[in-house]
Formats: structure tokens, C-alpha cells, sequence
């Protein structure tokens, strides 16, 4: 009996300390650094009036923004799907000299700040850079054009495409594909029916990290862009022209517009996310 | 014939070679050129040029603010971290996946919304701004706004890494620690901290990264007051607009010399996190 008791207390009794306070710093620090902004966004756009900031949200040089936005940020998060899983694959998979600098570099874009790398780009895509100079002669224009914008995005949102899917390629077990190939398997058979399933979730939540992160890229972008309005000004950089014109509501539309965005690609990822941990489970 | 020693997807020797070359040849192009682009054209005019360019006052004080503003705020989220972490992975209670999510919150928020949101907040049409006015105090365009601006952007960069480490090791070796009588600071200082320093070391060195290179959020809060509120990322902005392409890229040089550090003790980092997993 008495050892069923101790057992008992093992359970519920022996909680650790520190709750109070540490939940306490937690949730005071969230509320002052990160949810008191927010609130403050959300508030100060409905104060504005729907009207003025659906004026802000829908102005057709907003709407230009929204569509270079978004098709240079696929454009990017494309490249990096297929790069990224390219790396991704390449450093889990084979050993080969450099491998373990190879795995360090692909973390630069984490590490660099993005107003360097947009001079950097920028500098190697001008028409008299490296890459400017093989590439404007056959009317291929980067720099201050679309191009140079989705290059910026990929290069800073690489990294999410490649860390999520690293530590679902290094779990595979190589028996699985074993036995497909012992079943007389091709190559392309088992990578689509084995491979392709288990990685899909870690893939397409890498995929929209980094989709998330482009859209909302601003650093690396102004430096490459050019930034003509209607032609290739992002969403972030009129948000910031807004506010230096200190039209507020409309910096305050285009702000609720993007955190929107964030918050749909955000519920996508834990979406995917629960969708995963569901098939684990069933498994 | 080959079937039978074939074992694994693309394992073929001419698979191996295409696609590790492939793989090398995008990695040199996509993170070689950049960096190589950065150092050189801050040396092109020799080492008295970068000298002079580096020690122009502007640039030391933007070298001074971005280093104070490290100072601050990784401290700050040091400590926030460890208490998220303790909380989340040490105990049991409701509302602790939304707790989790609202600390990765930030990651996905562009640092633009950060800074109009602060801006928002603080600034003098802000909701506290009238109140802060009163007072006699300014906090937009100011050093301290960078440095909350800052703590916004780098929130979840310590929290993540600590809580995903903790929650893996589980919480038997505290307990038992506690049951043997230690109290719960002695617990967390000699069990927990030596269990966890590499992954704080990690999110640390990646927090600091971004701080020192925040750029959106900073330059919406900072007003950018040359030699005042002028962090090293908008100086170098600075500098390139007004075409000192020189001046900007020896600024630039020395971020760049910080990444290449940071790659280097994230590795560390990581090298003894994976040792000690065994």
C-alpha cells in the first residue's frame, strides 16, 4: 500500500518549482514586446475609420505592390523548393570533402544582414557587376527590375526550406527503402511513393516559412529593386513611403494587410504541422 | 544484377558526383558571391582606404550603437528564453501550444509591421504617446526604441532553440534533483544550465546576429538621426545613397566578417549539441 502511495505522490506531488514566476516573465514579456504592438496596429487601424483604411488597403498603388509582391515572392519561394531540397538532399545524403562547410554556409543568409546582401546583389547584378555584365547583353535585366526582387527573396529565405527539411531526411529509415527496392522497385518509383509522402509536410511548412519570410523582406529588396512605383515597389517599401508621408492610415492598412498574410501562413504551418503529428500517430 | 546492391534512392555513383557537384556549384555562386562581392569591393582601394573609411566617426558611432544595442537586448532574451523554456517544458498547463506559438509569433511578422506597430504604440499619435509626452518623454526616434524594436524582431531566436532542447532531454533529472531536497534555483543552476548552455550559446549567437543586422524594423523606430540613432545596417544605406560605394562596402565588411563568425560558433554550438546527444 504504501508504496502504491509514493507512487501516487511521484505523479502529482513532485511538481517542480518556478512556475508562477517563470509562466509570470513569460506572459509579461509577450504582452509588453509582442502583443502590445500588435494591439496597437490593430487599434489605431480601426480608429483611422474602415473607410480610409480600405482606401489605404485597396489603392491601385497598393494593389500594384500586392501583385509584384506576390508573384516575385513565388517566384522565389519556387527556386528555393527546388534548390533547397536540392542542398537539402545532397548534405544528408552523401559524404563528400566539405560537407560540414558546406552545411555551416547555407545558414549565411541567417547570419548576414540583409542590408549587406542587398549591396552585394545588388552590386553583383548592375549591369557592371559579375552577373550584370553576362546577363544584360542578352536582355536579361536583374537589378531594378522584378528579377533582382525575387533574387533578394530567395537568398534570404533559403535557409527555412533547407533546416526543415534536414532533420526529416536524416530520420528516414533506410530499411524502407530497402524493401521497396528489394521488391523490384525503380529509383523514381520509391523516391515518389516512399520518399515524397514522408517528406511532404516538413517540405511545404519549409516552403511557406520562407514564402512568409519573402513577402515580408524588406532590407536585402530596396537596395535591388529600383523601387518605381507601380513597377517594382514591394508592399513593405510603400508601407514605409506611407509613413514618411505620415499618411497613417494608409501605413496602417497596408500593415493590418500584411500581418493578416502572416497570420493566414502562420495557421497554414501549424496546420501542416497537425496534420503531421496526426499521421505519426496513426502510424 | 545491380539491383541487389542498390539500396538507397540516388545512391549511383554518377548520381552521387551530378548532384553533390550541382549541389556546390549553386552553393559557390549563391553564398560565395555575395561574400566575396562585400570583401573585395571594401578592399578594392587598398587597406589605407578601408582604414580611413572604417574610422570615420559616423561609422564608429555606428559601430558603437549596433555593438550597445547587442548588449542589451541578448541579455534581455537570454533570459526571456529561459523562462519560456522553464515554463513551457517543465510543467503542465492550458493554452501551452497557443503559448508556443505566440512566442514564434514574430518570425513570421515583417519587421516593417514590427516598426509601424511600435511606432503605433510609442510614437506621438501613438495610443501611449500622448501619455508619454505628458511625462516629458520621447521614446520614438530614440536609442531605446531601437533597443524594443530589436527585442520584438529577436524574441523568439533563444526561446525556440531552449524549448525544443528541454523539451527532448524531459524533466527527470530536475525532479530528481528536487526530490532529493534541492531548492529550485540550486536545481535549475546545476542541472538544468550545465544540460542546456550549448543551445543557449546557439540561440544566443543567432540573436545577436540579427540584432546587430536588424534593418526594417529599426529604421521605421530609429528616425535614422545621423551620429545619434544611426545603427550600422542604416548606415551602410546611408552610404550607399549618397554613392560612397566605398564607404559603404568597408561598413558592410565588418557585418560581413560577423556572419562569418557567427557560422563559425553556431558550428561549434552545434558540433558539442550533436556530441552530447550521442
Amino acid at each position: 500500500m504504501s508504496s502504491r502511495s509514493t507512487i501516487g505522490g511521484r505523479r502529482r506531488g513532485r511538481v517542480l518549482p518556478g512556475f508562477g514566476l517563470s509562466l509570470g516573465i513569460t506572459l509579461s514579456y509577450l504582452s509588453i514586446i509582442v502583443l502590445a504592438p500588435i494591439a496597437a496596429l490593430v487599434w489605431k487601424a480601426g480608429d483611422a475609420g474602415l473607410v480610409e483604411l480600405w482606401a489605404g488597403i485597396s489603392s491601385p498603388r497598393a494593389l500594384d505592390t500586392y501583385r509584384l509582391t506576390l508573384g516575385t515572392a513565388l517566384a522565389a519561394t519556387a527556386f528555393n523548393a527546388v534548390v533547397g531540397f536540392l542542398l537539402a538532399w545532397v548534405l544528408v545524403r552523401y559524404q563528400f570533402p566539405g560537407r560540414r562547410l558546406l552545411d555551416a554556409v547555407v545558414d549565411l543568409p541567417f547570419a548576414l544582414p540583409t542590408a549587406v546582401a542587398g549591396i552585394a546583389l545588388s552590386a553583383i547584378f548592375a549591369p557592371t557587376g559579375w552577373a550584370g555584365a553576362l546577363l544584360e547583353p542578352h536582355g536579361i535585366k536583374v537589378a531594378y527590375a522584378p528579377a533582382g526582387i525575387a533574387v533578394a527573396m530567395a537568398f534570404t529565405s533559403i535557409p527555412f526550406v533547407i533546416r526543415s527539411l534536414q532533420p526529416v531526411l536524416e530520420d528516414l529509415e533506410p530499411e524502407v527503402e530497402e524493401a521497396a527496392f528489394s521488391l523490384g522497385a525503380g529509383d523514381l518509383a520509391v523516391f515518389r511513393r516512399v520518399l515524397v509522402p514522408a517528406l511532404l509536410p516538413a517540405f511545404l511548412s519549409g516552403c511557406a516559412l520562407a514564402f512568409s519570410r519573402a513577402l515580408g523582406e524588406f532590407g536585402a529588396i530596396i537596395f535591388i529593386a529600383g523601387n518605381i512605383p507601380g513597377e517594382t515597389e514591394v508592399t513593405t517599401l510603400l508601407t514605409f513611403i506611407r509613413l514618411e508621408e505620415f499618411d497613417y492610415p494608409g501605413a496602417a492598412g497596408l500593415s493590418v494587410a500584411m500581418l493578416a498574410m502572416s497570420f493566414s501562413l502562420l495557421f497554414l504551418v501549424n496546420a501542416i504541422e497537425y496534420w503531421r503529428q496526426r499521421r505519426e500517430d496513426r502510424s | 544484377m545491380s539491383r541487389a546492391t542498390r539500396t538507397r534512392v540516388g545512391g549511383g555513383p554518377l548520381v552521387t558526383l551530378g548532384l553533390v557537384g550541382l549541389a556546390l556549384a549553386i552553393s559557390l555562386l549563391l553564398f560565395g558571391a555575395p561574400l566575396v562581392m562585400v570583401l573585395g569591393r571594401a578592399l578594392a582601394m587598398g587597406w589605407d582606404v578601408y582604414a580611413e573609411k572604417i574610422s570615420d566617426p559616423f561609422t564608429l558611432h555606428a559601430i558603437r550603437l549596433t555593438v550597445i544595442t547587442s548588449l542589451v537586448v541578448v541579455p534581455i532574451n537570454i533570459g526571456f528564453g529561459l523562462a519560456a523554456a522553464w515554463a513551457i517544458t517543465r510543467h503542465q498547463f492550458p493554452g501551452k501550444r497557443l503559448l508556443t506559438t505566440l512566442i514564434e509569433l514574430p518570425v513570421s511578422i515583417s519587421p516593417i509591421v514590427a516598426g509601424v506597430a511600435y511606432l503605433f504604440l510609442y510614437g506621438t499619435l501613438g495610443l501611449l504617446g500622448p501619455f508619454l509626452s505628458d511625462q516629458g518623454w520621447r521614446l520614438m526616434f530614440s536609442v531605446p526604441a531601437i533597443w524594443l524594436a530589436s527585442l520584438f524582431v529577436t524574441s523568439p531566436y533563444v526561446a525556440r532553440e531552449l524549448i525544443t532542447l528541454m523539451q527532448s532531454q524531459g524533466a527527470d533529472e530536475e525532479e530528481a534533483a528536487v526530490s532529493l531536497g534541492a531548492g529550485g534555483w540550486t536545481t535549475f543552476v546545476r542541472v538544468t544550465l550545465p544540460k542546456i548552455k550549448w543551445a543557449l550559446f546557439y540561440g544566443a549567437v543567432l540573436c545577436n546576429a540579427r540584432v546587430m543586422g536588424e534593418f526594417g524594423a529599426v529604421s521605421i523606430v530609429s528616425g535614422k538621426i545621423r551620429g545619434v540613432t544611426e545603427t550600422l545596417p542604416l548606415h551602410i544605406e546611408v552610404l550607399f545613397n549618397d554613392y560612397n560605394t566605398a564607404g559603404a562596402f568597408a561598413a558592410a565588411s565588418i557585418l560581413a566578417l560577423l556572419a562569418l563568425v557567427t557560422l563559425f560558433l553556431k558550428s561549434i554550438a552545434e558540433w558539442r549539441l550533436s556530441r552530447e546527444r550521442g
